[in-house]
């Protein structure tokens, strides 16, 4: 199969779900004739217009608003928020407007919007770009989050996202928008709610999102070469969460690591965790662990940025206790 | 170095001025340089071209008084009194930084010049600055802040709540948009409707436009507005026209496609900011060719001299990661976190 970036990946599903349905169009910053500073949105323009790749003024709650009013009234915008970090300049419009307009409306109204939006550290970006917030979205009732782990999911969550009819919001990390992945040439679509198992084992569960996933598959290769055999599974979309995957797998292997990059503390890791502990409990060998980045804002400093977020190797020493029983009655 | 200002007819203060601009150009010189070898971490958004208006206008600022900066930051911080060891350090992200490399580029702080800091989000400082200029108000003194901002930032809503508000109150805060007559890579009359000064002018706030590569023109402009915004006449808008030379961030570099290479040509050979001051100080018999070189080589050789030192300083012990999280708590992380 023929191999292409992430970059590329989510350029292909947006043109081509633009090429389908007219009604979708993309608005953010610079994402027309500059194709957005990671050039992910490259060529657009061009085959679609300025009519429908939109560059705006840099008025994020502004342009936001604008495409819930839009998505309201017959369009699918692709919101381009430019850095995850600016979530917060648009939390407004985004969950008490976009998230709660189907509820509210007793069901009348709906808001079929994608934000398309960054995470990820160790970029050196310094504390205002390089934040992971997708569990401030996921906290709140009525928006969908997908987190891609490489360029097939990219492309696969990004089509089902422009098709839903709710508020769907798509974290890519930036630092994978160079990496390449098989995508097939046919369309394809990935259903939201199902967690892929990357790698079977029996000796421990690794859930990983996003960034993290390759962080646990390396951790599992470690992990195989001592004779320790890792299950690695992400779940694409966190909402909806595909319980069913994450539970079978714990109850299969008993023991569990949550890895994401997120802050630890509030987060996307104690919620898989729990609800493995609440679901699996009698199957479980140890605690399941959760494995976030610090609860620190991040560092510019290489020297204390690289140990802010979770690497293969931490991960293996942490998998390591859980299997030889070290970590029965920790935290 | 002292704010403290002379008169304008003092020789001193003209040469302070050509150096600071020229200081800055040297920072961001050898800052550039890092980034093309690799030497620095993450990327950044050069001065150069723009000094004129930092230097206007801090050279009209006293120590005390307080300045909000942007991404495009060093220029700012540079004319507020910074030292240019701290300044590479916090660029390399070392312990010496100004922010103990927690900061980088885009968040330099320095407080002892008060210097609140760069800021990562466009617009992110309107807030700050005004606030700023409430706490002078609250607590009867006589400090003027300064809110640097770009022609992009003026599309943020949060700009409009704080200028009414500051026009309100009466604050003593001067608005001063750097129009570089770009946002990214996108040409301001194409993100910018009507007029940026009517838009000030709607809020009963004065305003002015002054040409931003003419140093005594922003400053004598500056001095004036310091003065009556210390009195209460505040808040004011200036908007200042200037250029950058370099890409948005250092690694913008084929940006015909948004930008002539004529344009920027034009600009760097005939608008030069310091350039210009210095066939002006040339003129009036201030100083001499000589006496300039001898003043930019000196420069040269402190940047110099600050990034040997930058590049063999250390890095913060990794301990001081949790460091600083709060003000009360000396390590915010509970030992033992699985991480
Ligand atoms: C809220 C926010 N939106 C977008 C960005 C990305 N961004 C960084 S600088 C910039 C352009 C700023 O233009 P301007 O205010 O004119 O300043 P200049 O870079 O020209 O000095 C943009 C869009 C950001 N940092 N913060
Ligand atoms: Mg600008």
């Amino acid at each position: 199969m023929r191999e292409i970036t992430l970059s590329q990946a989510v350029n292909e599903a947006l043109a081509e779900e633009m090429r389908r349905d007219e009604t979708v169009f993309i608005i953010g910053e610079d994402v027309a004739e500059a194709g957005t500073p990671f050039k992910v949105l490259s060529g657009l323009v061009e085959e679609f217009g300025t009519a429908r790749v939109v560059d705006t003024p840099i008025a994020e709650p502004g342009f936001m608003g604008i495409a819930v009013g839009a998505a309201m009234t017959g369009t699918r915008p692709v919101v381009d928020l430019m850095f995850g970090d600016f979530i917060y300049l648009i939390m407004d419009q985004l969950c008490n407007q976009a998230a709660k307009t189907h509820y509210m409306s007793g069901g009348k109204l709906s808001v079929p919007l994608v934000l398309r939006t960054n995470l990820g550290a160790t970029r050196r970006s310094a504390a205002q770009h390089s934040q992971s917030l997708h569990a401030l979205v996921a906290h709140i009732p009525g928006l969908k989050v997908a987190l891609p782990s490489s360029a097939y999911e990219a492309k696969g969550l990004m089509k089902t996202a422009i098709r839903d009819d709710n508020p769907v919001v798509i974290f890519e990390d930036k630092l994978m928008y160079q990496d390449k992945a098989p995508v097939p040439e046919e369309e394809y679509l990935i259903p939201f709610g199902e967690a892929n198992v990357l790698r079977e084992g029996s000796d421990i569960t690794l859930i990983g999102t996003s960034s993290m996933v390759q962080v646990c598959q390396k951790a599992a290769e470690i992990l195989g070469s001592e004779g320790i055999s890792a299950e690695v599974i992400d779940p694409r979309t966190i909402v909806p969460l595909d319980e069913e995957t994450l539970l079978a797998s714990a109850r299969k292997t008993s023991r569990v690591i949550v890895v994401d990059e997120g802050h630890q503390s509030f987060g996307v890791t104690g919620e898989i965790a729990s609800r493995i502990n609440e679901k699996a409990f009698y199957h479980l060998d140890a605690p399941v662990l959760r494995m976030g980045a610090m609860d620190v804002p991040v560092p510019f400093s290489p020297a204390l940025e690289d140990i802010t977020v979770p690497t293969p190797e931490s991960v293996v020493e942490n998998a390591r206790r859980l299997v030889h029983g070290e970590m029965i009655h920790a935290a | 170095m002292s704010r403290a200002k002379a008169k304008k007819s003092n020789v001193d203060d003209y040469l302070r001025m050509y150096r600071q601009m020229a200081r800055i150009r040297a920072f961001e010189d050898n800052a550039n340089q890092l980034y093309l070898s690799a030497k620095m971490p993450g990327l950044t958004h050069m001065y150069s071209g723009e000094e004129a208006v930092a230097v206007g206008i801090c050279e009209a600022l006293r120590v005390t008084d307080k300045i909000t900066s942007t991404h495009r930051g060093h220029g700012h911080c540079v004319a507020k009194g910074a030292e240019f060891k701290e300044m590479f350090c916090e660029l390399l992200g070392k312990e010496e930084g100004y922010c103990r490399g927690k900061g980088g580029s885009m968040h330099i702080a320095d407080q002892s010049n008060g210097n609140l800091g760069a800021n990562a989000i466009v617009g992110g400082s309107m807030g700050i600055a005004t606030g700023s200029a409430f706490t002078a108000k609250l607590l009867g003194k006589d400090d003027v802040t300064v809110c640097f901002f770009g022609d992009g930032a003026t599309a943020q809503g949060l700009w409009y709540e704080v200028m009414n508000m500051a026009a309100l109150w009466k604050l003593p805060v001067i608005y001063a948009c750097e129009n570089n007559g770009y946002s990214e890579y996108t040409r301001t009359d194409e993100i910018a409707a009507g007029s940026i000064v009517a838009r000030a002018e709607a809020f009963g706030i004065e305003s002015h436009q002054v040409d931003g590569q003419d140093v005594l023109a922003v400053n004598a402009l500056t001095e004036k507005l310091v003065a009556r915004a210390r009195k209460g006449e505040g808040p004011f808008f200036v908007e200042l026209k200037t250029y950058r030379y370099h890409g948005h961030h250092v690694g913008d570099i084929n940006r015909d496609y948004y930008r002539s290479k004529d344009e920027e040509k034009d600009w760097k050979e005939n608008r030069d900011p310091i350039i210009r001051f210095r066939s002006w100080l040339v003129e009036q018999g201030i100083a001499n060719e000589a006496e300039i070189d001898a003043m930019n080589a000196e420069i040269a050789d402190d940047a110099k001299a600050a990034v040997d030192y930058a590049l063999a300083a250390k890095y913060p012990d990794s301990t001081e990661v949790d460091m600083h999280v709060y003000t009360d708590v000396k390590h915010a992380l509970a030992r033992g976190d699985a991480r």
